[in-house]
C-alpha cells in the first residue's frame, strides 16, 4: 500500500514535470518555431511603440534572449528555489514556490493563485456536493422504476441539463435570483467571514453548475444501478429476507457507487482547476477567471501557472481516485 | 377430488384454499412474464409436495422452468424492476401458510428464515465489498434481535459446522479470498443460520469440481439429517439427483412430465424426455456400450410452447398414439406407479416395451 | 472416439509430442515491479497424441489443463520444454511462421456465446480461416462453408444468419464448423461440451465422434467432467497441479487406476443410479482445496491430501513411470500395483487425516490388490500403514525417530531418505499394534511387514 503510494507519487512528479515541459514548449517554443522572434515576443511586455533599448533591455531581463530549455531549466529552478526577475531599474524577487511573474501585473502568479483558490474550491466542492447527492438519488429511483413517470421527467431533465450551456442557465439564475427576485447575494464573502452569507451568494453557482454535472451522474447512477440490481448477490440478499430498503442501499448501492467514485474525483479534480465559464459568469474571482485573464491579456506566466496547478488538481485527483477506489473495493489490490 | 400419492402429494384437479397436511405443497402454479414478443410461461401449472426430512429434485434443462419455480416459492420473482411484470397464479403452502395471496412483508419474513436457498455461482451470489463472517451476520440479525457480537459467535460457529477451517479467523476473510468449495460452504452456513425448514439449493455444485461437488453434497446430506428441514435441489445432473435425492420431479417446458420416488423413476423411467435425459448422460461407471443417445432438436421456446405434449416435437414416439392426440391434446400427470406420475399419451403397455426393449438395453 | 477408431492407435504415429513442457505466468511485485513468484501453471509434462486418436485430459479447475491447451496450440508461448508436432519442433516458432501451422492445429472452446464475433455472420465466420489463410477452396468459399454447415448438422441456409439467432448447441455446432473448415489434422477441444445441456451434450458428443471417424481427425478434448472423457477418449491424462499423475488408456484409467488422484477423482462423479448410493464405502473425499500452483507442495504434489503419503512423499518428486504397459504412474504408492517404495511405511500426519474420510473397503482393496501385485514374498506395507484408525496414531514411532515426520520438507531429500529407512525400521511396532485394532486385515502381512523393513534398511546401506 505505501509503496504503492510511494510509487504512485513519484510517477505523478515526473507526470506534471512533463506537464510543465510540455506547457511552456508551446508557449515558449512554439512562437519562436512559427517565426516570432525573441524581439517581437519581448515587445508584449512593453507598452507601445518601444524603443530598441527597451526591447533589448526586456529580452535579457526575462531571459527571452537564452535558448528554451535554460529559460525551462529557470523556470524548474524557481519553483524550488525561488527567482529573482530583474525589471531594469528594480529586481523583485518571487519567492518559492515561483511559478513566474505576471508582467502585466507586475506580481508574481503564485500569489494570486493561492488567493483565488479559495474561490474555486467553494465553487466546485459546494456544486460536487450538490450534484452528487441530487445525481445519486435521481438516478437510483429512475433505476428502481424504470420507464415510469419519475424516471422519463427526470431522465428528459437531465438530457437538459446536459445540453444546456452553462452561460445561459447561468445568465438565466442570475437575472432570476439576483435581479429579478433578489434573495441571493452579489459579492463573494469568505466562508471564514460569513458562512451563511458565502453560502447565499455561491447558492446560484452552484445550482447552475451542479445542473449540469447532476445530469450525468444521474444517467451514471441509473445504468449502474440498474446493472448492479440484477446481480446475483442481491438476488441472495433478498433471500434472506433483507427489508427491500436495505438491499438497494448496503447491497446495490454500495457497490454501483464504487465506480461512481472514479467519476467523481476526476472532475472535481479538474474543476478544481479552474471552473472558467461558470466563474466569468458569476462574477468570482477564482483560478479559472484567472486563466481568462491570462489569455485576453496573452499573459504566458499566468497561462502556465493555472495549467500547471490545473494539472495538479488531476494528477492528485487520480491518486485519491485509485486509493479510495481500494478502499471501497476489496478485490482491488493496490500494486 | 384429489389424488393422494403415498408422499401426500396433490394433483390432476387442485384442491384450492384449504391448507395442506405436507410440509410444502405447490398447486397449479404458474409464473409468466409478459415481454414485447409473447408471454413467456416460465412455470405452466406445476403441483407437487414435500414433507419435511425429505428431499426432492427438480430436474431439467435450461428454461425448463426448474429455477423459476425455485424463486417464485422463495417469492424473488415480485422484488425488484421485474417484479411489477410477473404473473403468479396458483398457491404455495409453505408449513400452512399460503404464500401467493400473502403480503409481500410476510413474505418476506420466512425468506430466510422458514425457507431459504444457496445458488449455482456462490462468487457471484455473495457480495463482493463485505466480509463473508458480515454477510452471515446480517442473514441472522434481520430475524433475530441479537447484538453484533453474539451474531459474530453464531456466524462462527455455523462456518465450523460447514467444515471451514479456522472459523473464526475466516469470519473476517471477503468472498474472493476463499475458494470455490469454501464459498459455497459459506453460503451454505449462511442460508443454513436461522435453521430455516426448508433449503432450495439452485444447481449448488454446477460450478463446483466433482471432488468439491462430493464434499458439498456430503454436508447438504448431513446438514439435512441433522436439521430435519425439507430440501429442494435443482439439478440439471442425474447423477446427483441419484445422489442425494428421494424424489425426482422432471420438467419440461415449464410443466412436470414426469415425477415419482428417485429409486422408481431411475429403475422404470415413464417418460420419453426422462429416456433422453438418461440416454444423453454419459456415464462413469459403464464402460462405453456405443453411441449417446441424444434428444433431438432443441429446447422449446417458452413463449411458442408446442401444442399438445410440449416434448412432441423432439419425441421419437410421438407417432405411436392414436390419432393427432399427441399433437392436440395436453397430457396430464397419471399415476402410473406407487407415487410415480407419468405425463404422457403412451400407453403402459407402450412405454414398458419401449423402456425394456428399446431404451434399457442401450445404457 | 469410440470403439471403431481405437485399436491401431498403440502403434500410430505420433503426431504431437510434448516434453517437459512448461508454462508459468509471473507475479510482479513492489517498487521496481520485480518478480517474485510464478504461477505454475503447467510445470513439466510430457505426453504424444497419435494421429486418430483422442487423449482425454481431466483435472480439477487450476490443474493447468487449459493452459496447456493453449500453449499446445502455440496461441500461448511456452516458458519451456518441446512441442513437436507432426516431426516438426514449433516451441519456438515466431508468429509468421505459425502461420501454416494454424491450418493443421485448431481450438474448439468452451463457451459457445463467447467465441463467435455477434457481428459477424456464420458465413464470414466460418469462412474467416480461408480469407485468413488465403486459401480458395474448391468450388468456392460459400459453396465449400455451406458443405461445412451441413457437416456438422446445420442447414446451409443458416449462411447469412447471425449467431445471436441460435442456441448454445447450435453455436458449439458453428464453433467446430470453423474449427474444421482447412481440414487440420489435431483438434483441441477445451471443454467442448460443459457449457451446454445434457440432451445437447449428447448431440455434439456424437457428432464430435462422427467427424473423427469422417474426416481421421485427432483430438485432443480437455474437460472437467470425467464421464464425458471417459466416453470419448482413448487415452487419457489425468493433470494436478500442473502435473501429468497419470497417463493411460481408457480401460486401464478407469477400471485399475494407480494414483490415489485418479480413484479419488472418479469415485467423486456422481452416478446416476440411486441404488448405488448405499455403496458410500466408495467413495474417497478429499480433504481441503488443491494448493496455490505459486508455491505446489514439494516432492508428490498431491501428497497434502492424500491417505497414502509417506515421507518420501514430502520429499522425492515421483516420475511419471510405465508400470504396466500403457500405463504411465507418478505415485510411490500406486493404487492396483506393487508399491514404488515399500521401504517407507509410516503416515504423515496429514495423510492420518485424510484416510479417515477413505472408507475402509478402499483401504482394504487397494491393501490387497497391491499384495496381489507384488506376489506373497514381498508384501507391501502400505495397506497395513494406511489401515489404522485415528486412535492409533502411526507417526509416533518407539524411540526419537517419530520427531523427523514431521518436518520433513525442509530437509534435503538424500538426508530424509535416511531417515524414512530409519523411521520406517523404528514403525513395525506400531504398525503392527494398529493392526490388532483392524481385524479385517491379513493376518499374513504382520511378519513379513516387519521383515521387510529390516531387509530394505540393509539393501539401503
Amino acid at each position: 500500500m505505501i509503496s504503492y503510494i510511494l510509487r504512485r507519487t513519484f510517477a505523478a512528479v515526473i507526470l506534471l514535470l512533463v506537464v510543465s515541459a510540455v506547457t511552456f514548449a508551446i508557449f515558449f517554443l512554439l512562437p519562436r518555431l512559427v517565426g516570432q522572434t525573441a524581439d517581437q515576443l519581448a515587445q508584449q511586455y512593453i507598452g507601445k511603440s518601444p524603443s530598441k533599448a527597451d526591447i533589448a533591455a526586456v529580452k535579457h531581463n526575462l531571459g527571452l534572449d537564452q535558448p528554451v530549455y535554460v529559460q525551462y531549466w529557470h523556470f524548474i529552478k524557481g519553483i524550488v528555489a525561488g527567482a529573482d526577475y530583474n525589471l531594469g531599474p528594480t529586481t523583485v524577487h518571487c519567492d518559492a514556490p515561483c511559478f513566474g511573474y505576471s508582467f502585466k501585473d507586475h506580481v508574481a502568479v503564485w500569489p494570486q493563485l493561492t488567493s483565488r483558490l479559495p474561490v474555486t474550491l467553494s465553487l466546485a466542492v459546494g456544486a460536487a456536493v450538490m450534484w452528487l447527492v441530487s445525481g445519486v438519488v435521481v438516478g437510483v429511483i429512475s433505476a428502481l422504476k424504470p420507464r415510469s413517470v419519475f424516471d422519463r421527467t427526470f431522465m428528459g431533465v437531465a438530457l437538459a441539463g446536459v445540453s444546456l450551456p452553462m452561460f445561459f442557465t447561468g445568465s438565466l439564475a442570475i437575472l432570476l435570483f439576483t435581479y429579478q427576485w433578489p434573495i441571493f447575494g452579489r459579492t463573494y464573502v469568505p466562508f471564514t467571514d460569513n458562512p451563511a452569507q458565502w453560502a447565499n451568494t455561491l447558492f446560484p453557482a452552484w445550482c447552475s453548475l451542479a445542473l449540469l454535472y447532476s445530469a450525468i451522474y444521474a444517467r451514471l447512477t441509473r445504468s449502474g444501478m440498474l446493472e448492479t440490481m440484477n446481480e446475483d448477490f442481491i438476488r441472495t440478499a433478498r433471500a434472506k429476507g433483507l427489508p427491500e430498503r436495505n438491499v438497494v442501499v448496503r447491497h446495490g448501492l454500495r457497490a454501483a457507487l464504487t465506480p461512481i467514485i472514479t467519476v467523481f474525483g476526476m472532475d472535481l479534480g479538474l474543476l478544481l482547476g479552474g471552473a472558467v465559464i461558470t466563474e466569468s459568469v458569476f462574477s468570482l474571482h477564482g483560478i479559472g477567471e484567472y486563466a481568462v485573464q491570462g489569455i485576453t491579456d496573452n499573459d504566458l506566466p499566468k497561462i502556465l501557472g493555472v495549467t500547471l496547478l490545473a494539472a495538479f488538481f488531476v494528477v492528485i485527483a487520480n491518486l485519491v481516485v485509485d486509493v479510495l477506489y481500494a478502499a471501497a473495493d476489496p478485490r482491488v489490490r493496490l500494486s | 377430488m384429489t389424488e393422494l400419492s403415498q408422499t401426500g402429494a396433490a394433483v390432476g384437479e387442485p384442491t384450492t384454499g384449504a391448507a395442506p397436511d405436507a410440509f410444502l405443497e405447490v398447486r397449479d402454479l404458474k409464473v409468466h412474464f409478459p415481454t414485447d414478443d409473447g408471454v413467456v410461461k416460465s412455470v405452466d401449472g406445476l403441483s407437487f409436495s414435500l414433507e419435511k426430512g425429505r428431499t426432492l429434485a427438480i430436474v431439467g434443462e435450461s428454461g425448463s422452468g426448474k429455477s423459476v419455480t425455485s424463486q417464485a416459492i422463495m417469492g424473488l420473482h415480485r422484488l425488484g424492476t421485474r417484479g411489477k411484470n410477473v404473473r403468479m397464479s396458483g398457491e404455495i403452502w409453505l408449513d400452512g401458510k399460503e404464500l401467493v395471496s400473502a403480503a409481500p412483508d410476510e413474505v418476506r419474513k420466512l425468506r430466510g428464515r422458514e425457507m431459504a436457498m444457496i445458488f449455482q455461482d456462490p462468487l457471484s451470489a455473495m457480495h463482493p465489498y463485505y466480509k463473508v463472517g458480515d454477510q452471515i451476520v446480517e442473514a441472522y440479525r434481520v430475524h433475530h434481535k441479537v447484538g453484533r457480537k453474539e451474531a459474530r459467535k453464531r456466524a462462527v460457529e455455523m462456518l465450523d459446522r460447514v467444515g471451514i477451517p479456522e472459523p473464526a479467523k475466516r469470519v473476517d476473510s471477503y468472498p474472493h479470498e476463499f475458494s470455490g468449495g469454501m464459498r459455497q460452504r459459506a453460503m451454505i452456513a449462511m442460508a443454513l443460520v436461522n435453521n430455516p425448514e426448508l433449503l432450495i439449493a439452485d444447481e449448488p455444485t454446477t460450478a463446483l469440481d466433482v471432488t468439491v461437488q462430493a464434499q458439498i453434497l456430503d454436508l447438504i446430506r448431513d446438514l439435512q439429517k441433522e436439521f430435519g428441514s425439507a430440501v429442494i435441489m435443482i439439478t440439471h445432473d442425474l447423477g446427483v439427483v441419484a445422489e442425494i435425492a428421494d424424489e425426482v420431479l422432471v420438467m419440461y417446458g415449464g410443466r412436470c412430465v414426469e415425477r415419482g420416488p428417485a429409486a422408481e423413476v431411475f429403475e422404470t423411467p415413464q417418460h420419453p424426455y426422462t429416456w433422453g435425459l438418461l440416454g444423453s448422460m454419459p456415464r462413469i461407471d459403464r464402460e462405453t456400450s456405443e453411441r449417446l443417445i441424444p434428444v433431438k432438436g432443441q429446447p422449446p421456446s417458452l413463449i411458442n410452447v408446442p401444442s399438445g405434449c410440449a416434448f412432441h416435437p423432439r419425441c421419437p414416439y410421438a407417432d405411436i398414439p392414436k390419432g393427432n392426440v399427441t399433437r392436440t391434446v395436453r397430457p396430464e400427470l397419471e399415476q402410473v406407479g406407487t407415487g410415480h406420475w407419468s405425463a404422457c399419451h403412451l400407453s403402459a403397455e407402450d412405454r414398458t416395451r419401449i423402456w425394456t426393449e428399446e431404451i434399457a438395453p442401450k445404457l | 472416439m469410440s470403439e471403431t477408431t481405437k485399436p491401431q492407435s498403440a502403434d500410430g504415429e505420433v503426431l504431437l509430442r510434448v516434453e517437459g513442457l512448461t508454462k508459468h505466468f509471473p507475479i510482479k511485485k513492489g517498487i521496481l515491479q520485480r518478480q517474485v513468484g510464478a504461477v505454475k501453471a503447467v510445470d513439466g509434462i510430457d505426453f504424444e497424441v497419435r494421429k486418430g486418436e483422442t487423449l482425454g485430459v481431466v483435472g480439477e479447475s487450476g490443474c493447468g489443463k487449459s493452459t496447456m491447451g493453449r500453449v499446445v496450440t502455440r496461441l500461448q508461448d511456452p516458458t519451456g520444454g518441446k512441442i513437436t508436432f507432426d516431426g516438426r519442433d514449433i516451441t519456438r516458432l515466431s508468429t509468421g511462421q505459425l502461420r501454416p501451422l494454424r491450418r493443421d492445429i485448431q481450438m474448439i472452446f468452451q463457451d459457445p456465446y463467447g467465441s463467435l464475433n455477434p457481428r459477424h455472420t456464420i458465413g464470414s465466420i466460418v469462412s474467416a480461416p480461408f480469407r485468413l489463410q488465403g486459401v480458395e477452396p474448391e468450388g468456392g468459399v460459400k459453396k465449400e462453408v455451406q458443405r461445412l454447415l451441413e457437416l456438422v448438422g446445420l442447414s446451409p441456409e443458416h449462411y447469412n444468419r447471425y449467431p445471436h439467432e441460435f442456441s448454445g448447441g447450435q453455436r458449439q455446432r458453428i464453433g467446430i464448423a470453423r474449427a474444421l473448415a482447412l481440414k487440420p489434422k489435431l483438434v483441441v477441444a477445451d471443454e467442448p461440451v460443459s457449457a451446454l445441456d445434457v440432451s445437447i451434450q449428447a448431440q455434439v458428443v456424437n457428432l464430435m465422434d462422427d467427424l473423427q471417424q469422417e474426416l481421421g481427425l485427432t483430438y485432443v478434448i480437455i474437460a472437467h467432467d470425467l464421464s464425458v472423457v471417459r466416453h470419448v477418449s482413448d487415452r487419457i491424462a489425468v493433470m494436478y497441479l500442473g502435473k501429468i499423475v497419470e497417463l493411460a488408456d481408457r480401460t486401464s484409467l478407469y477400471e485399475a487406476p494407480m494414483h490415489p488422484y485418479t480413484k479419488a477423482l472418479m469415485s467423486a462423479v456422481p452416478v446416476p443410479d440411486p441404488k448405488r448410493r448405499g455403496q458410500k464405502n466408495e467413495r474417497i473425499l478429499l480433504r481441503g482445496d488443491v494448493p496455490s500452483p505459486i508455491a505446489p507442495p514439494s516432492g508428490c504434489r498431491f501428497h497434502t491430501r492424500c491417505w497414502k503419503a509417506t515421507q518420501i512423499c514430502a520429499t522425492t518428486e515421483p516420475q511419471l513411470v510405465e508400470l504396466r504397459p500403457g500405463q504411465r504412474v507418478a505415485c510411490h504408492h500406486p493404487e492396483n500395483f506393487a508399491d514404488q517404495a515399500p521401504g517407507d511405511t509410516v503416515l504423515l500426519s496429514v495423510a492420518q487425516e485424510a484416510s479417515a474420510l477413505v472408507p475402509d473397503a478402499v483401504l482394504e482393496e487397494s491393501a490387497q490388490t497391491g499384495e496381489a501385485q507384488t506376489g506373497p514374498g514381498a508384501k507391501t506395507s502400505t495397506g497395513k500403514a494406511a489401515a489404522p484408525k485415528a486412535d492409533a496414531p502411526v507417526e509416533e514411532p518407539a524411540g526419537g525417530e517419530g520427531a523427523a515426520t514431521d518436518a520433513p520438507a525442509a530437509e534435503p531429500a538424500a538426508a530424509a531418505e535416511e531417515t524414512a529407512r530409519e523411521v520406517a525400521a523404528g514403525s513395525e511396532e506400531p504398525a503392527a499394534a494398529a493392526e490388532a485394532d483392524e481385524p479385517e486385515a491379513p493376518k499374513a502381512s504382520q511378519e513379513p511387514g516387519s521383515e521387510e523393513s529390516g531387509s530394505q534398511e540393509s539393501t539401503g546401506k
